[in-house]
């Protein structure tokens, strides 16, 4: 099997695996990094969306040679406990979410977002969230956290 | 004879499960282990039961830790549904704290030589006069809690609680932002396998050859297990499993199934099937004149898909004869029955435990596929499997909420006052979650060699709440009606509890010709409702919601505005919802505003967000919702076939709780359906002057709709 490099979280890695081989099953099995879920498996829900150089993308179709070289980061990469992104903050000052399966991949919608647009409006968020499907009814919470950090990261 | 007067009655979890040990636990390093027999669901229900216990116990909320629920240890208190979580789950544990509290300080007074009634708690020390102190943990050997619980000691009251009635966070969120796994689907155990079910893309057919000689051939394949039609594969990864499974299908031959109705007359085939008949309610009024006109009219749901954004998932391990299963399902216990149903076995050999997974929204498929990880676990020589739904199998093979026709005959009298009113409803059973019966309700259990029939769904009692007659009996004081639900006898499309059975079918039956009737009188549809209601709470719902969305708003061109109402089961929270639409090309809701009265709300903020969320997914159903099907089978299986609303065409949500500290409280989750839905087909009316009364309210729907008006 070859070897594939990219750099997760902001660590080089490589891994041997197989070339067609998703990337979110490689995620969430040999490298036992469970943030990103399975929700469709088709692209659809936005569930295991990781940022791929900055982008929001599915990475349940992604297969592993399309990672090569890339910039992948997942929602564990975006903060921590001892230092949250202002997402991760924000989420917790709105209530953001009811069950919460939904969120990781929310986490990286707009953490990809507010890189490319760091001001964004409130339809601007909803545009970029679209592709994220919530079943719980959070979509409002959501939204208010992403302004949220958004304003407290244009404040520092 | 007993002169005594009888006993104060215990709440109903605690009179089914008395002991206080198996409540409340004082743990090492300052901690309170408290041990419900609900289950998170995304609901924020251990939030609001730790808020109960902090408050009853005087500890901080910080110290409480929430155990999941597990057939091993935990108190039985049947499924987390029907809004009951707080009612039953949060009155049990305040009595228990209450209990507890009382029997460390009668301890403490005795340690420290001060009468109880001098001592005071603060999180968790006990201290009185003179400096004197000790504390929960200090006690904990000497204070016993293997105890029945008594009626007799009485909790704070409203005044003197702390925590439960204001807004604290949720304790889960954390987890779920910073990606530490809390979902089922990201419990990592040893040696874990994975496993995947074959099932048929044809309705009710059975798998009656397979060759396996393919999915032999895959890579990383552990077993593949037949067992008359059911049929899966063990792989030690989840590729090798979905590669294995793909191999197995091609080689599997089916019998024919059974036909599906037309998915475009509900109603017909509803009305056609053999049905169980029950009266749920009459009120009969005096001698009257002969009605001035009857309006007859017909409303119909589809069928709807409970949608968990998670596939559905489970993991078992057996140990000789004895399994452990790690479940999403909402009732551990009533899981619990069923397995042993199914695998022949003494329920004490069976340990089924609660992991969180996403919103099921009522009995979607956690049940189902923990029998199928315990089935393809028995091939895995002691180690776990987990096995996970496809979204196609999801979106298919777990039950939906029943779709409904609901006949409603108005008798107005010549002043257009409704003198007679007669509500009829064709629905399948609005329930077969397992543990219920003496056969199981699991998927796998009709598939096996020796199969068990599939469950044809029934109605929880009246007194539960009912099932497609949920929210029927009207709360207004019309002066006669019956009330009449048919059951379905067959179930060609599978049914089970979706969130208010019944309730959102009915609600919206009864408030859009409640808007009907108002509009022939020329009268204001809330000040209609109004006149009719006697009871203040409902009253206080409907002017708060009218007050805070300015009722009623100017008439604008493309805008419309409608209300509903409801007191969900009729006895618990009473919600108004007022929509504003705007019509375009589709129809959008711009706005919902709603009031809600839930008696005590422990958690304001909790409150408002399952209203929201109750708000917004009603929406979606309302706007989009249809599970898709032809003669053979179900089509709408994925999210481009099934669309439900995005964050673009989520409405603004506006949440106002009228606050009654004093009066028990009551769950929020199920609350806003039945009123929202109403308020949209109201709002559509208000804006284009047609009634539709086929969910969903589409474009071709209104189209339709303006066809058929005069």
């Amino acid at each position: 099997m070859p070897s594939i490099q990219f750099r997760l979280n902001g660590a080089a890695i490589a891994v041997d695996a197989d070339p067609d081989r998703t990337l979110l099953d490689l995620l969430r099995g040999r490298l036992g990094a469970t943030g990103a879920h399975f929700g469709c498996g088709a692209g659809e829900c936005g569930a295991c969306y990781v940022m791929v150089d900055g982008r929001a993308m599915a990475s349940c179709e992604m297969p592993m040679w399309s990672v090569a070289d890339k910039d992948v980061v997942t929602v564990e990469g975006l903060g921590t406990v001892e230092q949250p992104h202002p997402l991760q903050r924000a989420f917790i000052a709105e209530q953001a979410m009811q069950c919460g399966y939904c969120v990781a991949g929310i986490l990286v919608s707009a953490a990809a977002l507010l890189k490319r647009n760091p001001s964004p409006t409130e339809a601007e968020v909803r545009a970029a969230l679209d592709r994220n499907l919530c079943r719980c009814g959070s979509h409002n919470r959501m939204v208010r956290a992403v302004l949220r950090a958004a304003a407290e990261m244009a404040a520092s | 004879m007993s002169t005594s007067s009888p006993a104060p009655k215990l709440p109903v979890s605690l009179a089914a499960n008395p002991r206080l040990s198996s409540w409340v636990r004082f743990t090492d390093h300052g901690r309170v282990a408290i041990s419900p027999g609900k289950v998170e669901i995304g609901q924020g229900i251990v939030t609001a039961l730790a808020q109960i216990a902090a408050d009853e116990l005087d500890v901080e909320i910080v110290r409480i830790e929430m155990i999941r629920a597990s057939t091993a240890t935990s108190p039985n208190e049947g499924v987390t549904s029907g809004s009951l979580s707080i009612q039953q789950s949060g009155r049990a544990l305040r009595q228990v704290c209450a209990e507890v509290r009382q029997r460390f300080l009668r301890a403490a007074s005795e340690r420290l030589g001060v009468d109880a009634s001098r001592l005071d708690i603060d999180d968790g020390t006990i201290s009185g006069p003179g400096n004197v102190r000790t504390s929960y943990w200090e006690l904990m050997d000497e204070v016993s809690l293997d105890h029945d619980a008594a009626a007799g000691p009485t909790a704070k009251s409203a005044a003197r609680r702390t925590v439960a009635g204001h807004s604290v966070q949720r304790v889960d969120i954390p987890d779920k932002v910073f990606a530490r796994p809390r979902f089922i689907h990201d419990l990592a155990l040893p040696g874990l396998m994975h496993g995947r079910v074959l099932r048929p893309d044809i309705s009710g057919a059975r798998l009656i050859a397979l060759n396996k000689e393919a999915a032999r051939a895959v890579p990383g394949l552990v077993a593949i297990v037949r067992d008359g039609g059911f049929a899966g594969v063990v792989a030690d990864n989840e590729a090798a499993a979905d590669a294995a499974l793909k191999a197995l299908r091609k080689g599997a031959t089916w019998s024919p199934g059974e036909p599906l109705p037309d998915e475009d007359d509900l109603a017909g085939f509803l009305k056609s099937q053999p049905v169980e008949t029950t009266v749920i309610d009459t009120k009969a009024a005096g001698p009257a004149d002969k009605p001035a006109q009857t309006l007859r009219r017909q409303y119909t749901r589809p069928y709807i898909a409970h949608a968990s954004i998670a596939p559905s998932c489970a993991i078992a391990r057996w140990d000789s004869d004895h399994v452990h299963v790690w479940t999403h399902s909402q009732g551990v216990y009533l899981l619990r029955a069923d397995l042993a149903i199914v695998l022949k076995l003494p329920a004490e050999n069976i340990v089924v435990e609660h992991i969180e997974g996403a919103g099921c929204y009522g009995h979607n498929a956690a049940d189902d596929v923990a029998l199928d990880a315990v089935l393809l676990a028995k091939a895995a020589d002691g180690r776990p499997v987990r096995v996970q739904w496809s979204r196609h199998d999801e979106m298919s093979h777990a039950p939906f909420g029943a779709a409904m026709a609901v006949e409603i005959e108005a008798d107005l009298d010549a002043g257009n006052e409704i003198a007679g009113w007669r509500h009829a409803i064709w629905s399948n059973g609005h329930a077969a979650r397992p543990g219920r019966a003496a056969q199981p309700a699991l998927l796998a259990a009709t598939e096996i060699a020796n199969p068990y029939p599939r469950m044809i769904s029934t109605n929880p009692p009246a007194a539960n709440g009912g099932g497609g007659d949920r929210n029927s009996v009207p709360l207004y004081d019309f002066p006669a009606w019956t009330i009449t639900s048919h059951r379905l006898l067959t179930m060609p499309v599978r049914t089970s509890a979706l969130r208010t059975l019944g309730g959102q079918g009915n609600v919206f039956a009864i408030e859009s010709l409640l808007d009907e009737i108002a509009a022939l009188r020329g009268e204001d549809p809330i000040a209609f409702r109004l006149r009719h209601l006697r009871d203040e709470r409902a009253r206080d719902v409907i002017s708060a919601a009218a007050r805070r969305a300015g009722w009623k708003p100017q008439r604008r061109s493309g805008l419309g505005h409608g209300v509903g109402f409801a007191r969900y089961k009729n006895m618990g929270a009473y919600c108004a919802a007022i929509a504003e639409i705007e019509s375009d090309d589709d129809i959008r809701v711009r706005r919902l505003t709603l009031a809600v009265d839930v008696g005590e709300a422990i958690n304001p903020d909790g409150v408002i967000n399952q209203i929201e969320g109750g708000a917004i997914q009603a929406t979606s159903w309302v706007l989009k919702e249809r599970v898709r099907f032809d003669r053979t089978g179900i089509t709408s299986t994925s999210w481009t076939d099934y669309p439900i609303l995005t964050f673009s065409e989520v409405p603004a949500v506006d949440v106002e709780i009228i606050q009654r500290p004093e009066i028990e409280p009551v769950g929020a989750g199920e609350a806003a359906h039945g009123p929202v839905t109403a308020a949209i087909a109201n709002a559509v009316y208000d804006c284009l002057g047609v009634r539709v009364r086929d969910l969903p309210i589409t474009r071709d729907k209104i189209i339709a709709a303006m066809e058929r008006a005069p």
